[in-house]
Parts: C-alpha cells; sequence; structure tokens
C-alpha cells in the first residue's frame, strides 16, 4: 500500500508538471512594453516553485517508499543535521529564494506602476457598468467634459452623463463601445465606474485593474502589437458578470486616425 | 455603644495553595507548573488563577479589537471622502462620563470590602451589596442618559443616515452602550449571589474588571468623538 | 482542604435527553455536534458545488429536480446566470465558515483539548454550550436565504461592497439575501468568539498537574493558536457585518460611494469607501484561512507522530512556526487587494510579509519530512490523509510564490489559479486534516473503530481525485481563465471548455466518494468492532482515559503528567511508547521543562 502510494505521489507530480513543461496552457502572447518584465519575473518564480514541488513530492514519496516497512526491532534514525539543519536550510534556501523573488518582483512591479504616464500619453477614459465598459476620447480639444451622474441615460444613448448642450468641452468628447489605441503608443487610461466594483484585464497586455466606485484611478500602458483582443471584468459585479467584456483594437496609427474621424461623425 | 453584627456575607474565601500531591479537579497545571519528577519545589505554585479571571482578560481583547475595528473604520471613511460633518457633542454625554467613573469608585469600593474580608483582612465585609446597589443605579443612569443624548440629537434631526459621522456616533455609543448593558447584567448576578448562594473571588474580580474597563472604553471613545466629529 | 473542583465542572452527569444530547454542557457532546453541524454543511456545500460544476462543463444541461430548489432560479432546471452566483456565494461562505472553521477547530478542538490538557470540561460549559447553538442558528439563518424573497445573495463570499451594499437593485439576492448573509456571519462570529474565549482559557488555565505547555501536544497548540487567531479575526469581521447591515436597513453611507448610478437612477448614498469593506474583510479574511489549516498543521502532527513511532524532529521548532504563521496572517491580509486600486507602494509591503510566511510553512514541511526519515512508519487510513495532507499542502503553498508577488499577480488574480491555490492549500488540505482526524479519534470519539478497508478505498478515490480536479484549475488561472464565471464565452476561454468539463467529471466522481465516509461514518457508528482505550498505541491524555471517556473525562483520578507528549521508541523504556501519564523515569529523553 505504501508503496503504490509512493508511486502515485511521484506520478501526480510528474503528471502536473507535464503541461507547465510543455506550455499546454500558457499566458497569451505578451503585446504591452512592461509585460517581458512580468514574463520573466512569472518564469524565475515557475522554475523555483516548480523545483520546490518536485523536490518535495519526490522526498515525501520516497521516504513513505524507504521507512513504511521497518524490520522488526529496527531503530529510529535521526535525519542528519536534525531540526536544526532543516531550520537553518528553509532559512537559507526559502529565505534567499522569497528574498531574490521579493526584490526582483518589485522591481517589476516597480516599472510598471512607480512611473508617471508620458507627457504625450493618449488619454483616454473608461466606464464600467454593468455590464458593459464604455471608452471615451477627448477629442480635438483634448479636453474630458465633466460627467454628471443624473444626466446618465441607457436610452439617449448618454453612457457617461456627458452635458453637450451646456459644457463646451464635452462637445468633441467622443464615446465608443468599443476600445481602439494606436499601436506603439502609450496610452493613460483613466478609470471610472458608474455603478459598481469591476475590473478592467487584457492578459495579452499584462493589464489588470479594479475599478473603484468613487476612487478614479489611472494606468498607462503600450500595446505593440497590432490585433484584436478582449478585455473581460473580473469582479464580481452582477448576474451579466461573465458576460461582461470589450473588444480592445489595436492599429497602427493611420488606422487609428482614421477611426477616431469615423467615431466622431457618428457622434 | 452599641454594636450591630452583621450577617456574615456568603462569600468564598480566597483558594488556598495545595503543596500536596494531585488532588482531585483540574486546573492545576497554570502559569507556573508542577514538575513532579524532579522538579525544582521554590518555583512551584500549585494553582492556577480561577478561569474567570483569565477569561475576562480574553474577553476584554476581543472587544478592544471590535472597537479598534470600528475605530479604524472611522479613520478611513473620514479620509476616503470630503463629506465629513462635524458636530458638536450633546453635552450631556460629558455628565454621562462623570456618571461612569463615579460607578467605578462605587464598585472599586465595594469590592476592596469583600476582598478584605476573602482575604481574611476583616472578619466581616459591612454591607457589600450597598455599594454594588450604588454601582447598578449610576449604571443605569449612565445608559439613560446616553439614550438621553440619542433622543437630543434625533429631536434636531440628526438621524444615523443624515451623515457618516453621525452614523459613527450612533454605531459606537449603542454598542458601548449594549456592552455596559452586559456589565449590568454581570452586576446583577454577583448580587445575586451574594444574596442567594456564594460569590466568588474570581467572579467579583472579573465582574469589576469588566466594569472598569467599560468606564476605560467609553473614555476613550469620548476622546475620539470629540477629536473626530 | 478547598475542593477545587467545584469551579472546573459546573455540571453534574445530565440524566434526561434534552440535557444530555440537545443543550448539553459537556464539550465532547459539543464537539460532536459541531462535526454534525460541519457533515451536514460539507454535503450542502459540496450538492452545490456539484450544481455549478455541471453547469460549468454543460451550460445548458438540466439537472433533474433543480426547479424544486428555486423555480426561478433553475426554470426547466437549468440554472440561470445569476442563481449559479448565489449557489457560488453559498457554497463559499458554507464551506469556510460552516465546515472548515466548525469541524477542525470548533468540533475536534471541543472534543480534545480539554482532554489533551487533561481537564474535565471547558471553564465556561454555558458559554460553550451557547457557542455551538448560536452557530447553529447562524447556519439556519444563512440556508433561510434559499427561501425567501429573490434568494441568496450572489455577491461571493468576500461581499465586496458597493455590490453588496447598495441593495435589491444590485441584482438579485442583494437586498434582503445580503441582510441574511451578514446576520448570519455576524451570529456566526458571536458563537466563535464564545468558543475562542473557552479555548484559551482551558489551555492556560485547566491543565492538569505536570501539563506545562511545552507538554501539550501539537494539536492542542493549533488549537490554542488557531482560537487566538480567532478571537482577534471574528472580532473584527463582526463590527464589519453591523456595518453593512446598516448601509442595508438604515441608508448610512460605510461603504457606498457617491453618484453611482444604476438603471440610470443614482443612489441616495455619498461618499462611502469602497475600499473599507475590503480592509475590514481581509484583515479577518487572510487569518480566516489561517484558522481552517493550523488545526490541521496540529491534528497531522498528532496522527503522524503516533503512526511514525517517533517523536518529530523539533516539538518547539513546529510550536514557533504555527505561531508565526498566526502572527504573520494579520500582517499580509493586503495581498488580496494588489488590483484593488490600493496604493502601489503597499502592495509591495504586503508582498515581503507574504514570501515570509514560507519560510515557517516550509520549516514545518520540512519538519515533516526529515522526521519521516528513519521513522517506522505505520500505514493506515488515518496516517495515508496525514500524508495526503502534506502532499496537498506543499502544492497547494507553491502556488503562493506566484500570488504573493504583486507583478504577477496582475496576471492570476482572479483566476482559476487561485481558485486551485486556496481550494488545494487550504479547502481540501484541511478537509485531509479532518479525515485524518476522524479515522484517528473515531475510536475515541464513539468506542468503536471505522472500517478500515472502507476508509483506504476513500482515501485513494479522494487523493487522486482532488488533485485531478485542482491541478487544472492552475493551468486554466494561468491561461487566463476568469473564475465567478457562470458560462465562457470570451474568444479565449471558449477553447478551455473540455478542461472544465473534465474536472467536472472528476469532481463528480471524487464528490460521491465521498458517501464511502459517510456510510463507514455510520455504519460503523453503530455496528463498528469495539475500540480499545488505546488502539493506535498513542501516548496523549486522550489515550489514558476510558474509551469512549466518562462524563469527567478521566473518572475519579485526575491524571498527573510526567512526560513530553510523544515519548516514541524511548532507548531504554520498557515499551514502545511511554505515556505521558507513566511515571517511568526516562533516562534517554530529557523532558521539556
Amino acid at each position: 500500500m505504501a508503496k503504490i502510494f509512493a508511486v502515485t505521489i511521484v506520478l501526480i507530480a510528474i503528471g502536473s508538471a507535464i503541461p507547465i513543461l510543455m506550455h499546454t496552457w500558457d499566458m497569451p502572447q505578451d503585446i504591452s512594453t512592461h509585460g517581458h518584465l512580468i514574463d520573466e519575473q512569472y518564469a524565475d518564480t515557475m522554475a523555483e516553485a516548480g523545483i520546490s514541488f518536485l523536490v518535495s513530492q519526490f522526498l515525501l514519496a520516497f521516504f513513505i517508499w524507504k521507512f513504511s516497512s521497518p524490520k522488526p526491532g529496527a531503530k529510529i534514525k535521526s535525519f542528519p543535521g536534525g531540526a536544526a539543519g532543516l531550520v537553518i536550510a528553509a532559512f537559507l534556501l526559502v529565505g534567499t529564494e522569497v528574498l531574490a523573488l521579493g526584490v526582483f518582483g518589485a522591481k517589476a512591479w516597480a516599472s510598471v506602476y512607480f512611473t508617471p504616464p508620458a507627457a504625450n500619453a493618449l488619454p483616454i477614459q473608461v466606464q464600467a457598468g454593468q455590464f458593459a465598459f464604455y471608452f471615451r476620447y477627448p477629442g480635438p480639444d483634448g479636453t474630458f467634459g465633466p460627467l454628471h451622474a443624473d444626466q446618465i441615460s441607457e436610452a439617449n444613448a448618454n453612457f457617461f452623463g456627458l452635458d453637450t448642450t451646456h459644457d463646451q468641452d464635452s462637445k468633441d468628447d467622443i464615446v465608443s463601445a468599443e476600445m481602439a489605441i494606436p499601436v506603439n503608443r502609450e496610452v493613460h487610461l483613466l478609470m471610472h465606474s458608474k455603478d459598481l466594483g469591476h475590473s478592467f484585464y487584457v492578459p495579452e497586455l499584462r493589464v489588470h485593474q479594479d475599478f473603484v466606485p468613487g476612487l478614479d484611478l489611472s494606468i498607462h500602458f503600450t500595446a505593440t502589437k497590432v490585433g484584436k483582443y478582449e478585455i473581460v471584468c473580473t469582479q464580481l459585479c452582477g448576474l451579466g458578470h461573465y458576460n461582461m467584456k470589450a473588444y480592445l483594437e489595436v492599429k497602427s496609427q493611420e488606422d487609428f486616425d482614421s477611426w477616431i474621424k469615423q467615431q466622431a461623425a457618428l457622434q | 455603644m452599641a454594636t450591630t453584627v452583621h450577617e456574615p456575607p456568603k462569600i468564598e474565601p480566597d483558594r488556598q495553595p495545595n503543596h500536596g500531591l494531585p488532588s482531585r479537579g483540574s486546573g492545576n497545571g497554570g502559569w507556573r507548573n508542577l514538575v513532579p519528577v524532579g522538579g525544582d519545589l521554590r518555583r512551584l505554585k500549585d494553582y492556577s488563577p480561577p478561569p474567570a479571571s483569565t477569561g475576562i482578560w480574553v474577553g476584554l481583547a476581543a472587544i478592544t479589537m471590535s472597537f479598534a475595528a470600528f475605530t479604524s473604520a472611522l479613520i478611513v471613511r473620514q479620509g476616503a471622502a470630503s463629506d465629513w460633518r462635524h458636530f458638536t457633542l450633546p453635552s450631556v454625554l460629558y455628565l454621562n462620563t462623570l456618571v461612569i467613573i463615579a460607578s467605578s469608585i462605587a464598585l472599586e469600593i465595594a469590592r476592596r470590602r469583600i476582598a478584605a474580608f476573602m482575604g481574611g483582612i476583616k472578619d466581616q465585609a459591612a454591607s457589600p451589596a450597598r455599594w454594588l446597589y450604588v454601582t447598578l443605579f449610576l449604571g443605569l443612569l449612565f445608559v439613560a442618559g446616553q439614550t438621553f443624548a440619542w433622543l437630543q440629537l434625533r429631536s434636531q434631526g440628526f438621524g444615523l443616515a443624515t451623515n457618516v459621522s453621525y452614523s459613527f456616533f450612533y454605531v459606537l455609543t449603542v454598542a458601548h452602550a449594549l456592552h455596559v448593558l452586559g456589565g449590568l447584567g454581570g452586576l446583577v448576578r454577583v448580587i445575586g449571589k451574594l444574596k442567594h448562594s456564594t460569590l466568588r473571588r474570581s467572579t467579583l474580580d472579573a465582574t469589576s474588571r469588566y466594569w472598569h474597563f467599560m468606564g476605560v472604553l467609553w473614555l476613550y471613545l469620548l476622546l475620539l468623538l470629540w477629536m473626530k466629529l | 482542604m478547598h475542593d477545587t473542583s467545584a469551579h472546573a465542572v459546573h455540571h453534574g452527569v445530565p440524566t434526561s435527553f434534552i440535557r444530555k444530547h440537545v443543550f448539553s454542557l459537556d464539550h465532547k457532546v459539543i464537539g460532536k455536534q459541531y462535526y454534525a453541524l460541519a457533515l451536514v454543511a460539507v454535503v450542502v456545500g459540496m450538492v452545490l458545488s456539484w450544481i455549478m460544476r455541471i453547469h460549468l462543463g454543460w451550460n445548458n444541461f438540466a439537472i433533474p429536480g433543480l426547479h424544486l430548489l428555486s423555480s426561478t432560479g433553475a426554470p426547466g432546471n437549468v440554472l440561470t446566470p445569476e442563481y449559479y452566483l448565489q449557489l457560488m456565494t453559498m457554497h463559499g461562505t458554507i464551506m469556510v465558515f460552516f465546515v472548515l472553521t466548525t469541524a477542525p477547530f470548533a468540533a475536534f478542538g471541543n472534543f480534545f483539548l480539554p482532554i489533551q490538557v487533561g481537564a474535565e470540561d471547558m471553564p465556561f460549559p454555558h458559554f460553550n454550550m451557547m457557542s455551538f447553538w448560536i452557530t447553529f442558528v447562524a447556519f439556519l439563518v444563512l440556508v433561510s436565504s434559499f427561501f425567501v424573497g429573490d434568494g441568496p445573495t450572489l455577491g461571493g463570499w468576500t461581499q465586496y461592497a458597493p455590490l453588496s451594499a447598495v441593495g435589491a437593485v444590485a441584482g438579485p439576492g442583494q437586498g434582503l439575501g445580503v441582510v441574511l448573509w451578514a446576520s448570519s456571519i455576524g451570529i456566526f462570529c458571536i458563537g466563535q468568539l464564545l468558543g475562542a474565549l473557552n479555548f484559551i482559557t482551558t489551555t492556560l488555565d485547566m491543565r492538569t498537574k505536570g501539563m506545562s505547555l511545552m507538554r501539550l501536544p501539537l494539536s492542542a497548540w493549533a488549537w490554542f493558536i488557531t482560537s487566538i487567531m480567532g478571537l482577534t479575526a471574528f472580532a473584527v469581521l463582526m463590527p464589519a457585518c453591523i456595518l453593512l447591515i446598516l448601509d442595508h436597513v438604515a441608508g448610512t453611507s460605510f461603504f457606498v460611494a457617491s453618484n453611482l448610478v444604476i438603471n440610470d437612477q443614482v443612489l441616495p448614498h455619498s461618499g462611502g469607501s469602497t475600499l473599507l469593506w475590503q480592509h475590514l474583510f481581509w484583515f479577518f479574511g487572510h487569518p480566516e484561512v489561517y484558522i481552517a489549516i493550523v488545526p490541521g498543521l496540529g491534528i497531522v502532527s498528532h496522527v503522524l507522530i503516533t503512526n511514525m513511532r517517533r517523536p518529530l524532529l523539533s516539538h518547539r521548532v513546529i510550536i514557533y512556526s504555527m505561531g508565526s504563521l498566526a502572527v504573520l496572517s494579520y500582517m499580509v491580509y493586503g495581498h488580496h487587494m494588489f488590483v484593488s486600486g490600493m496604493n502601489p507602494y503597499s502592495s509591495l509591503a504586503f508582498s515581503f510579509p507574504t514570501l515570509v510566511i514560507t519560510i515557517p510553512s516550509t520549516i514545518v514541511v520540512l519538519i515533516w519530512l526529515g522526521s519521516l526519515y528513519g521513522s517506522k512508519l505505520r500505514i493506515n487510513t488515518a496516517s495515508l490523509f496525514a500524508l495526503g495532507f502534506i502532499s496537498m499542502f506543499i502544492s497547494g503553498g507553491v502556488s503562493g510564490f506566484f500570488l504573493a508577488q504583486p507583478s504577477i499577480d496582475i496576471m492570476l488574480h482572479a483566476t482559476y489559479f487561485v481558485v486551485g491555490h486556496f481550494h488545494l492549500v487550504m479547502a481540501v488540505a484541511a478537509i485531509f486534516g479532518i479525515f485524518s482526524g476522524t479515522y484517528f479519534w473515531f475510536p475515541k470519539m464513539t468506542g468503536r473503530m471505522m472500517n478500515e478497508t472502507l476508509g483506504r478505498i476513500h482515501f485513494w478515490l479522494s487523493f487522486v481525485g482532488t488533485y485531478c480536479i485542482f491541478m487544472p484549475f492552475h493551468y486554466l488561472g494561468i491561461a487566463g481563465n476568469v473564475r465567478r464565471y457562470q458560462a465562457f464565452t470570451d474568444d479565449y476561454l471558449i477553447p478551455l471548455i473540455p478542461v472544465h468539463k473534465f474536472i467536472t467529471i472528476a469532481a463528480l466522481l471524487t464528490g460521491l466518494a465521498q458517501f464511502i465516509f459517510i456510510y463507514n461514518l455510520i455504519h460503523s457508528r453503530f455496528k463498528g468492532a469495539l475500540a480499545p482505550d488505546n488502539p493506535w498505541e498513542g501516548t496523549s491524555l486522550e489515550w489514558s482515559t476510558a474509551t469512549p471517556p466518562p462524563h469527567n473525562n478521566f473518572g475519579d483520578k485526575m491524571p498527573v503528567v510526567y512526560h513530553d507528549p510523544y515519548q516514541y521508541s524511548v532507548e531504554g523504556a520498557s515499551t514502545d511508547y511511554v505515556m505521558q501519564t507513566s511515571p517511568e523515569q526516562l533516562k534517554n529523553a530529557p523532558d521539556e521543562k
């Protein structure tokens, strides 16, 4: 029984590692300028966690195999080094490991979050509400008009609550249910929640940030690859949560310019 | 001169340390432990405090955590938005503060009198229940005073949902008052034991620690509300 | 001489059925009541997970009879999107609170902590009785939300505001459902606080002669540490629940920000803080997952030591490690909030202690492995589950490396990776600890042995099945599969549905295997072989007394403790093991002082 158990543990450990090693299910391809930092950090962590996982499972299996049927009269043996040795090993091995992960992880995090957006970054406002995203571009004047919660109306397609009759800045704002951005240009995304907590997750962009009602956050990123990607909500927001999504189109600068013109005409 | 001989109160004397061999009963492994084989007898203190003494500190720790949670909620919420409305606390609160301090003093007088008897310093405890009744009365007066403060605010049109500062005022004071009511229940129990069965020293001490804690907690809350509201 | 037993047991042997089995003051009966409650809860929680899994694998599958649960939630026996979320919320809440908190901590702890410290009962038996019945009422309140209004809340077991705080306008179950949820959890907190009060006082004050703190078995230490965590964590959750209820019923604005618009209507709240709920909740929530797992560490150590016939390499190191886990658990809660909009500097401040927490966890695992080396391991169902626990704890633990780092957490937050991580390390591992404890202590609790063959079948199906369910969760998460979705309609998620089908089948089979356990439990309770006093040749106090223990645990004579809890294979001793109560002097095993 014990030997079968030991073999089972080994098989499960190897079986668990195979899809990781074969990259059967992998993170989607990175299309951002900062994403490689996350990916490298992820790969390092996977190596360290994977080795820890395999080594400890194998040791567990080996000891079960070896010590489960002792000979009669066998004596208890102590692990070389004893508890002190193991504690020191844990501090040295795991301590260095987590210190390294912590420091490099902090660098990766810092390079994503501690840098201000570039001055020429393209400002886009995204509003999350049950169960859709809407995007607003400031238009030629480069300024967003103010929001009026009481003027929000789904029926009139006034998703943001803009007052285009009174607010000068709002008149040229462009609202779209789809997000288009130019490739290789930094985007400064201003996040606003209409109602509840939502989240903005684009795995390819290596971007994930919650919308916090009452607190407008912003993130910035640069996409490096033209294509169409999905934006999904990851913060439980109600019955339609699973279906709350929008498309992100990364376009060349020319395509983006013509898209903006086209959208402006639709307003 | 006439002398009054009091009926000895029904109070249990302190437990005596037991240096003998294991007796029936548990709880002797307490703070200092008896080590029967090769132990150092000088370090031996063969009984632990009755569980009520430990239990009350544990309970007070939990209450402290709860009010710490309320406090941090208040600070975070105040900083979260600019809608915080400052207001003047109802002045009856300061009167209530005096009442709850007085009640603690009354209880301490009662406790010391009983403790002196229990510890064998005095043969009799002079009418120990009297000061307990005073404490009970002052405690009820405090709750009544708090109720007066709530009604006063409400009559001025400031309800629970008027502004979040009022919300916190009501939540903190009501939570405290409920705990005070619990303490009053404990006092009633102590009086009942004194009158009808046997009062244990640990019960009395635990109840009075709780009561003093309610006073300290109120002083803290008053300071917090005075600073933040 | 004064009779010191008076304060210890306030109650004699009960005679009426009600006092004996219902409103009992006996910690052993209360422990069994907690176990029964956990058993009922875990069956409910598991059936809910089946329904969810079937729905995730085959979205339009009609589950016969489901409309009986809710005709609106499952018209034509097919789950609606909102009802999926409602069942999911109930699954999480029931499992975390009423299974993982009650079974390893309240059930086993109640039964065995007083016995292991050598006490006749807990110091406050009335509080103990109230603790169970309050918890029971909390369970009823929670379950009642299935049957009133538009069903239970759909907000998830974390109940993030403002979804949980704005009321019925946010969706089904968000009105009355949330109020019932928050009331239930608030009531539950009171019950657990009373329990923790008893546990702490029992450990500090009720130990018998010679039972120094370092002579307590590791299981007793684990319950003691857990009760301290419970005392501080539940004392924070209760105020949070009160504030949440007030936002609902009194129109206050603790958690709801200004100018939120639902259905084109501006909500009447103003200025509330979204993150405040998350801070309060996770300050409780992270210790809570340790409340679920630390008793498992203690139980598994206890079971393994007995079956390895040797003490662990170090008794103290395990205790200090569990203690550090408890302390660190309060400093790391922010790692649940890396993408919540917290200050990015705070994220780093929470990341480091989270990584540091792997050190005490690793030490515990290494001490187990090092002690396994050179031992005389006995294989039985209890030790198999204990070893399975170690395997699960490692597997679930290593994924913590990823989630502890905010930079990687960006990719994995709110995906199935997280679901896989916490199910393995905290849910399934804790359940394995419960199983191990059950097979180990059942003889002492009931006086009868469990069936070993059925036990082993149960183990094999559970062990393999669990890995089949929860390992693939990690792969799904790496591929970006978002959790809490009732269907996968995104282009990149559709190719992952076959994996979900595989998981569903594994979950159904593993779940079915649990009925072998329940059958074994009930059958052995009445028909099992009679158990001797010390079937596993253990040394701690529970094995010194009769099986099942008498009403006051030790009969006429309280035990006196002479040794460390785990004196196995001591050279020069007359037997393979020396019980704590044996006055035999040991030359080669210096006792802890």
